[in-house]
């Protein structure tokens, strides 16, 4: 919130930046060249020393959470295969793969169990596993294993078990848990990586235990219990009134049959609700531990930074050890020197002769379809550069071919690379906002991949960039 | 009614904002519905914290009004109990004994068949004159991932509930969800991830025959150069290119000049953005195929500030969706 009020910029536009933004181009950095494309000193970061991290024998549980769509998946599964490769025993436990991420680990259907990944290379004496979460599959183990035949079959039929255990928002969290503990009580691996839930709140999971604890200590769950337990309804007369008046409002509300459903769900379920929520417990302590890492992924951009500030106050809260900040799809250039401002005036330079009056024809990129203002008036990314006319974002309206003309060749260049340094500089200033919050959170950047990730090679890839290779 | 959906980090949330502000043109009055708890729309419409009150939060063009509402689950239930049963001190009792905990987080489904009752109340809504309170009524809505459940919980409540008010209540909320009133709209990007859930999401909303709108396509960056460009860049025009980048006041053409030291670095670019181009242009084939009607909306910088609201609500009635 803080962060944002004090956002540098108004209107979503970047501002004119005074004079050039000429810096040295990159020694020897090993990510290629990642100089900020800004006037104003980039804060300096403490390194998230990844492969360190992986490597560390001590480090047996790594955590990878953040809001949806940060590439928090893939980022578990490139952890995976790198620390895999570097000699780790590996097991990814993940929640909701796309299918093709799914594919890239040769994990074909949700099955609840770890399957070994072909193709990872063994040699240094590392191998990998991987798992989808099967909800409603974790939750009927956890039945069966913790009841005996007659009861367990009562609970699995259940309508009112069914309907929670097959994915009312929440169990996932539950069961992601009790899996975790499940892969760490069997101990096959010496690493766990766990990709969280894709929750409502990114936190979701880490409430789960004491959720379940403040329902079990509920006094509702001990009414809903009570009548199942004196052997039915009529021992609702040895309720006091406020009791019954509940009761008999919630049979009211809800009907009798589904209060009937729930009431012996609850029945059922209470011998195994001592020790669901024992491991619960044992499975928070577990992430308090030294041996758990948690790694906040973001993309740098403003609403995933600030879910990532917010989870990384609340881990701290709940004393949960955070390794760093995951920051994927980071842009970078290999021409810092030139500057959005100066690669654009050159390209309207270039493309002055060739005048704009012919849109559509040869324009190039097949954006033709559609209304042209909906990919043109808005496109505030090259349209709002400060020098940039009003017509910047109408680049398709120049007429000839890049293919053809050197001149227009040149300029197209010369604006990708002005809306790459813009991109840089929005992408820096957002990461600050953050760093500026939290400067001891350590920092990896991941550079952004034109494509998705859907092979072991790309994992590879993007593994070694997490290690800063 | 307008649920917008979409993968998370796809700006539905935006989306559904502009939608709201698109459909409340010409005097008309639409409410603006969150259900995630996450005070997005506060945060877009620069507003404080939104209560769970329908408030006044923007002005559409031509005379319109935007409301906005943060549904919250605890006090929906309170309040539906109230105005179905007439609790009084039970309500309270409920509270204290936990009930109230227990039916909006611990089954959390129940939380699920609150917002969308609540939500649908609103759709449903009448005015002393008997005309709807709401023109429209746009819920940003759970992600794809989860909306077609989300929906649908009235479906296993009405299954869970065979008899009583709440099964009554359930199926009247489904009868809106289904009916043509409805439209479910998918947001994404033209990258391979959100595109694949959304048309999975479509493929779980047809099956479910929950009425699917249209798809959105946010942040859509212009394409500046194509494959054949940098197919062209790379072969044999180098040294024209280094001169026309000379010519452009970019510095020297020799080896090791500032103009001919930039080529290697720009052409890197444009084969990203190229690769980029290509695989949009898959992207935008497997959204045709899915037959919807499709609007896109432009790249809006760094976040979303509220002329860039009104921009995209212009964009969406231009193309036809408001």
């Amino acid at each position: 919130m803080n962060a944002r009020d004090g956002a540098p910029t108004v209107s979503g536009r970047e501002p004119a930046g005074p004079g050039p933004a000429v810096r040295e181009p990159a020694g020897q950095d090993p990510a290629g060249a990642w100089r900020p494309a800004e006037d104003r000193e980039p804060l300096d970061v403490v390194p998230l020393a990844v492969d360190a991290l992986l490597d560390d024998p001590g480090t047996r549980i790594v955590v990878c959470c953040g809001s949806g769509g940060v590439g928090k998946t893939t980022t578990a599964a490139a952890l995976g295969v790198r620390a895999a490769e570097r000699g780790r025993r590996v097991v990814v436990l993940t929640i909701d793969p796309a299918r093709r991420l799914a594919q890239s680990m040769g994990l074909n259907e949700l099955d609840n169990t770890p399957r070994r990944v072909e193709g990872v290379d063994g040699s240094a004496g590392g191998e990998l596993s991987a798992m989808m979460l099967d909800m409603k599959r974790t939750f009927d183990e956890v039945v069966l294993a913790h009841t005996d035949a007659a009861r367990a079959r009562a609970i699995l039929e259940n309508p009112f078990y069914q309907a929670l255990s097959a994915g009312f928002a929440g169990t996932q969290e539950y069961m992601a848990m009790e899996k975790l503990g499940q892969l760490r009580a069997r101990g096959e691996w010496d690493l766990i990586v766990v990709d969280t839930p894709p929750s409502r709140s990114a936190l979701d999971f880490l409430d789960a235990p004491k959720r379940l604890g403040s329902f079990l200590d509920g006094r509702f769950i001990k009414l809903l219990m009570a009548p199942a337990k004196v052997g039915g309804r009529g021992a609702l007369k040895f309720l006091n009134a406020g009791m019954s008046m509940v009761t008999g409002v919630l049979n009211k509300v809800v009907g009798t049959q589904l209060l009937g459903d729930v009431q012996t769900f609850v029945a059922a379920m209470d011998t195994m609700f001592g020790g669901f929520r024992k491991r619960a417990d044992a499975t928070y302590r577990l992430l308090q531990a030294p041996g758990t890492a948690f790694l906040v992924v973001a993309s740098p951009e403003r609403d995933a930074l600030r879910e990532a500030a917010y989870f990384v106050e609340r881990l701290a809260a709940d004393e949960m050890p955070l390794a760093g900040l995951v920051l994927n799809r980071v842009h970078g250039t290999g021409a810092p020197q030139l500057s959005a401002e100066r690669a654009l005036a050159a390209a309207e330079a270039l493309e002055e002769p060739f005048g704009a009056e012919d849109p559509g024809a040869e324009g190039p990129g097949p954006e033709a379809a559609g209304d042209p203002d909906a990919g043109g008036q808005e496109t505030d990314g090259v349209a709002g550069l400060p020098g940039g006319s009003a017509g910047g974002g109408r680049q398709a309206g120049v007429s000839g071919s890049p293919a053809r003309s050197p001149e227009l060749l040149a300029a197209g260049m010369l604006r990708l690379h002005a809306e790459r340094m813009q991109v840089m500089a929005r992408e820096r200033r957002t990461r600050d906002r953050f760093v500026a919050v939290h400067p001891e959170v350590p920092v990896v950047e991941v550079a952004a991949l034109p494509g998705d990730v859907h092979d072991l090679d790309g994992l590879r890839t993007v593994g070694a960039r997490l290690g800063g290779v | 009614m307008h649920v917008v959906s979409g993968k998370g980090g796809t700006g539905k949330t935006t989306v559904a904002a502009a939608l709201a502000l698109a459909l409340a043109s010409e005097g008309r009055r639409t409410l603006l519905v969150e259900v995630e708890g996450r005070q997005g729309i506060a945060q877009l419409f620069e507003t404080e914290a939104l209560p769970y009150e329908e408030r006044r939060i923007a002005a559409g063009p031509g005379g319109g009004e935007v409301f906005a509402l943060a549904i919250d689950p605890e006090l929906a239930l309170l309040d539906y109990l109230e105005m179905f049963y007439k609790l009084g001190r039970a309500g309270k009792a409920l509270k204290k004994m936990g009930a109230v905990d227990f039916a909006t987080t611990v089954a959390p489904g129940l939380r699920d068949v609150l917002l969308t009752g609540k939500a649908c109340e609103a759709v449903r809504r009448k005015g002393p004159d008997g005309r709807r309170v709401y023109d429209a009524v746009v819920m940003d809505a759970p992600p794809t991932g989860r909306i077609t459940r989300f929906l649908n919980v009235n479906d296993e409540v009405a299954g869970l509930a065979r008899i009583g008010p709440v099964h009554n209540q359930a199926q009247a909320v489904m009868r809106v969800l289904k009916s043509p009133e409805t439209a479910v709209h998918l947001v994404t990007l033209l990258e391979e991830m959100p595109v694949q859930e959304t048309v999975d999401g479509v493929a779980e909303l047809r099956a479910a025959q929950l009425p699917v709108g249209g798809v959105v396509v946010n942040m859509v960056r212009p394409a500046l150069l194509d494959a054949d460009a940098v197919a062209a860049a790379e072969d044999g025009r180098r040294a024209e290119v280094v001169r026309a980048l000379s010519a452009a006041g970019l510095g020297g053409t020799r080896r090791g000049g500032s103009a001919e030291r930039l080529f290697d670095p720009l052409l890197a670019e444009a084969r990203e953005h190229a690769e980029r181009v290509a695989l949009e242009h898959l992207q935008r084939a497997e959204i045709a195929a899915l037959g919807l009607p499709g609007y896109e909306l432009g790249m809006q910088g760094e976040g979303i500030d509220l002329a860039g609201l009104y921009r995209l609500a212009g964009s969406l009635r231009k193309q036809g969706a408001a």
